[in-house]
């Protein structure tokens, strides 16, 4: 406990001021943040569990099209389990829409900015507690409302992710009445929640950061977290807006997108993706963050280039609202406007590249420690330059025409956005002990890490060859048309490592229970980390810190440091110099 | 737990503010201020107060909620033919002019209630708080009466993205400052029971969200109605 020094600059020096609270209080209501950083954390992982299930329906009609599903045929009774056209439209809309707005943003947003926001900038809790707990169980409301679309006649949302009108304005063309208007209800519902939470963070990191932490000694996830804030809080608004008027539109019968009263099917688009575009960033920084503090911890060595990394992420989350015409090109846009949206896009991959290169910079010359986490780490830095250097390819117009909506573009997201789950992993291993008390098994941990990796790639990586040979994306039956019929053998080892991959998360399943329940007890720091949530107990008290909340002497990454014995150096322990403990220090030397 | 209160009496912050904005900001320790952070409130070396800074949010939050909505109305009226169709009817300029003036006369007299010059004397904020509330009850009664004639000479939701922008736009601004007007009856009702200083953080907060929906009016005015 040495390391929580620094009493005598501390304002809440007396006690941390929470009293127990009862069984709904602390599990169900409550206003801790790491508590509610755990429900995110349950809430995603079984949202998890059902856009996972959707998505291994949608890769046996695509490997074995037409043929009855094995084990759930009955939920197609009336076509004998076979799924049906309608219901396969229905499967990618939903399976991405809940990956995207209900696994990937509570986990990485929800779950781990909650969870870490406090404890790396040393804070007691959030800037608005009950804001908090109001935020979660918004967010909730709105995974019903989501889920309850399945079982309202005429089913789920089946007008793609996109959701791109008219088609999702029109219930005749779908035959989805109140499936979609769910849709656009869940997803008005959950971004309130998510401008609360947003609101939360920024005013959290800009006003309670701990004495001595200055912005430019936030751990990155921090930065990376306060950023996603930002352009939460810029950018969803407006698919607030959208969804509102194509809720009218469906309801009150007015026309925004809707050619025939003088609205205008291209308005839905340019509105989305202005939307869509800082989204595809608002899942990926998070992801980033948390890669840079796993690389660096587990390389023990400083991250490569603190303030570029910083930087870029900056530049990344300006860019991002200048280049959202990159998924209209082939909407017969004026050249001009698709040239300048094609060299903007491009430019968006210098901060990407940056961060990259700053990623292997750390690794470089590294004392590298293989843990899960790292693994997973690595995992995500690997997808990511895959998916990366696709999306420069086709951020080139004359490509893209040729390529859009096809498979190409699935593989494209997959890298990135399904890669996410790489870096999901790894924060759920690297603080696993400090959100649960205890270690995760490292031989489960590498087990699951191998196999998803391999059929991650078996899976998604063939998408490329199938989208370069003209496999539109979307489309229920590939062998209904002859000059895909030679690719069918691909679609089907597609679908087989599909499957496997959906089989390899058991792993990680039994891993997150048992260890949950049996793990071995972790210590404070079992990582040996600088950042500050190490310095608390595992897991923390409410108020996070028994005794007074840490001061902060140094940078997060001060890992191999010449001036201590150990390999690594909190950012809450003052140098031995000052305090006299001049034994294990090294100094003199200059 | 001393310096806690002295905190917050320089604050100007009250305990039960605090159990809503998660605790006293914490104060640094000297020589390691982060002087380069544009977030700090200046000379008293505290961090700007959570909920000044979580309301500001907030405003920006709603500013991009109708920036989207304006865009989506510009990029159909742009594109249009003929604005207004020729078989749609005209809007109700003038009246609507005139109550613009009677919202922006709230906004003055919010002023009065918290602006720099009320806090000089400490009288109590609860009559002006009337005042602003009045005009703004007036200015929604007068736009719901302007509605319902337009309804009647045949302007609805459905009649094409004329209608449609209309009604979305005006409508949602309508339901802004119906929240406003809600959220000051309880801040007038707190002010008259508990004698809230005209600069207590409950005003203040209520005062900004009241400035927004009174700025954002002339805009929407001026796009849907004159030009
Ligand atoms: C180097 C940076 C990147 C570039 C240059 C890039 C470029 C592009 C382009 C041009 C498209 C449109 C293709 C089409 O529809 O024809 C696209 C689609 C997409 N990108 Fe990226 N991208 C980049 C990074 C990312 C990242 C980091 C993510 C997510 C974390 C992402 C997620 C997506 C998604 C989800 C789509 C498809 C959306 C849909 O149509 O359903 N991209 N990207
Ligand atoms: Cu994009």
């Amino acid at each position: 406990m040495s390391d929580s020094v620094g009493a005598a600059v501390a304002v809440h020096d007396t006690h941390t001021g929470y009293e127990r609270l009862g069984f709904v209080r602390t599990y169900i209501f409550s206003t801790d943040h790491k508590m509610i950083g755990r429900q995110f954390l349950f809430l995603g992982l079984f949202m998890l569990v059902v856009g996972g299930f959707l998505a291994m329906l949608i890769r046996w009609e695509l490997g074995w099209p037409q043929t009855p599903v094995p084990g759930f045929g009955w939920l197609f009774k009336d076509t004998e389990g076979v799924i049906p056209p309608e219901a396969y439209n229905m499967l990618f809309t939903m399976h991405a829409t809940l990956m995207i707005f209900f696994v990937v943003m509570p986990i990485m947003v929800g779950c781990f900015g909650n969870f870490l926001i406090p404890l790396m900038i040393g804070a007691r809790d959030m800037a608005f507690p009950k804001l908090n707990m109001l935020s979660f169980w918004t967010g909730a409301v709105g995974g019903v409302i989501m889920l309850a679309a399945f079982f309202v006649p005429g089913g789920a949302a089946a007008s793609g992710w996109t959701a791109y009108a008219p088609l999702s304005a029109v219930t005749e063309y779908t035959g989805v009445d109140w499936g979609q208007n769910l849709w656009c209800i869940s997803l008005f519902v959950l971004g309130i929640s998510s401008l609360m939470g947003a609101i939360n963070y920024i005013t959290t990191v800009i006003n309670m950061r701990a004495p001595g932490m200055t912005l430019f000694r936030l751990p990155l996830v921090i930065w990376s977290l306060f950023i996603t804030a930002i352009l939460l809080l810029f950018a969803l608004p407006v698919l607030t807006s959208a969804v509102v008027m194509l809720l009218f539109d469906r309801l009150l019968g007015t026309h925004w997108f809707l050619p025939k009263g003088g609205g205008e099917p291209l308005l839905w688009q340019h509105l989305f993706w202005f939307f869509g575009h800082p989204e595809v960033y608002i899942l990926v920084l998070p992801a980033m963050g948390v890669t840079s503090e796993v690389l660096s911890t587990f390389s023990r060595k400083p991250i490569f280039g603190y303030r570029a990394m910083a930087y870029s992420m900056i530049a990344i989350a300006f860019l991002s609202w200048i280049v959202w015409g990159h998924h209209m090109f082939v909407s017969g846009m004026n050249p001009m406007i698709g040239m300048s949206f094609m060299l903007s896009t491009m430019v968006i991959a210098v901060p990407s590249a940056i961060k990259t290169f700053n990623w292997l910079g750390t690794l470089w010359g590294g004392s590298i420690r293989f843990k899960t986490p790292m693994l997973h780490a690595l995992g995500f830095v690997s997808t990511f330059v895959i998916g990366g250097l696709s999306g420069i390819w086709m951020a080139n117009t004359p490509v893209d025409i040729f390529i859009h909506d096809t498979y190409f573009i699935v593989a494209h997201f997959h890298y990135v956005v399904a890669g996410i789950i790489f870096a999901m992993f790894a924060s759920v291993t690297y603080w696993f002990p400090k959100m649960f008390g205890r270690v995760m098994n490292e031989m489960l941990g590498k087990i699951h890490f191998v196999l998803t990796f391999i059929f991650f790639n078996l899976t998604f990586f063939p998408m490329h060859i199938l989208g370069l040979g003209g496999m539109m994306r979307r489309i229920y039956d590939p062998t209904q048309y002859e000059f895909l019929q030679a690719l069918q053998p691909i679609n089907h080892f597609m679908s087989i490592s599909a499957l496997l991959l959906g089989a390899s998360q058991i792993f990680f399943i039994a891993n997150f229970f048992w260890s949950l329940f049996a793990g071995k007890k972790a210590e404070d720091n079992p990582w040996k980390a600088n950042t500050l949530e190490w310095s608390a107990p595992s897991p923390p008290p409410h108020g996070n810190w028994a005794g007074s909340p840490p001061t902060v002497h140094r940078g997060p990454y001060e890992y191999s440091s010449p001036e201590v014995e150990e390999d690594y150096f909190p950012q809450n322990r003052p140098h031995p110099a000052l305090t006299g403990a001049g034994s294990s220090a090294r100094v003199g030397g200059h | 737990m001393a310096t806690e209160t002295r905190i917050l009496e320089e604050l100007g912050e009250t305990k039960d503010l605090l159990d809503d904005v998660g605790g006293v900001p914490p104060r640094w320790p000297r020589g390691e201020e982060d002087d380069r952070s544009p977030f700090r409130d200046s000379e008293r070396g505290y961090p700007s107060r959570n909920a000044k800074l979580g309301m500001a949010m907030f405003l920006g939050v709603e500013t991009m909620f109708f920036a989207g909505l304006i865009a989506a109305f510009l990029y159909l009226r742009l594109n249009a033919s003929e604005w207004p169709p020729a078989s749609q009817p005209r809007l109700p300029v003038f009246v609507t002019g005139i109550n613009t003036l009677l919202l922006l006369a709230s906004g003055f007299t919010m002023w009065r209630v918290q602006g720099p010059a009320a806090r000089q004397d400490s009288g109590r904020p609860a009559r002006g708080l009337g005042m602003t509330f009045l005009l703004g009850t007036v200015f929604l009664v007068v736009q719901g009466y302007e509605w319902a004639r337009l309804v009647r000479f045949g302007l609805t939701f459905s009649s094409g993205s004329y209608g449609a922008t209309f009604y979305t736009l005006i409508g949602l601004h309508g339901l802004h400052v119906l929240g406003a007007l809600t959220w000051l009856a309880a801040l007038q009702l707190a002010a008259k029971k508990k004698r809230l200083a005209p600069h207590h953080p409950r005003v203040f907060l209520c005062a900004m969200y009241w400035y927004f929906v009174v700025a954002l009016w002339p805009v929407l005015y001026g796009l849907v109605y004159l030009v």
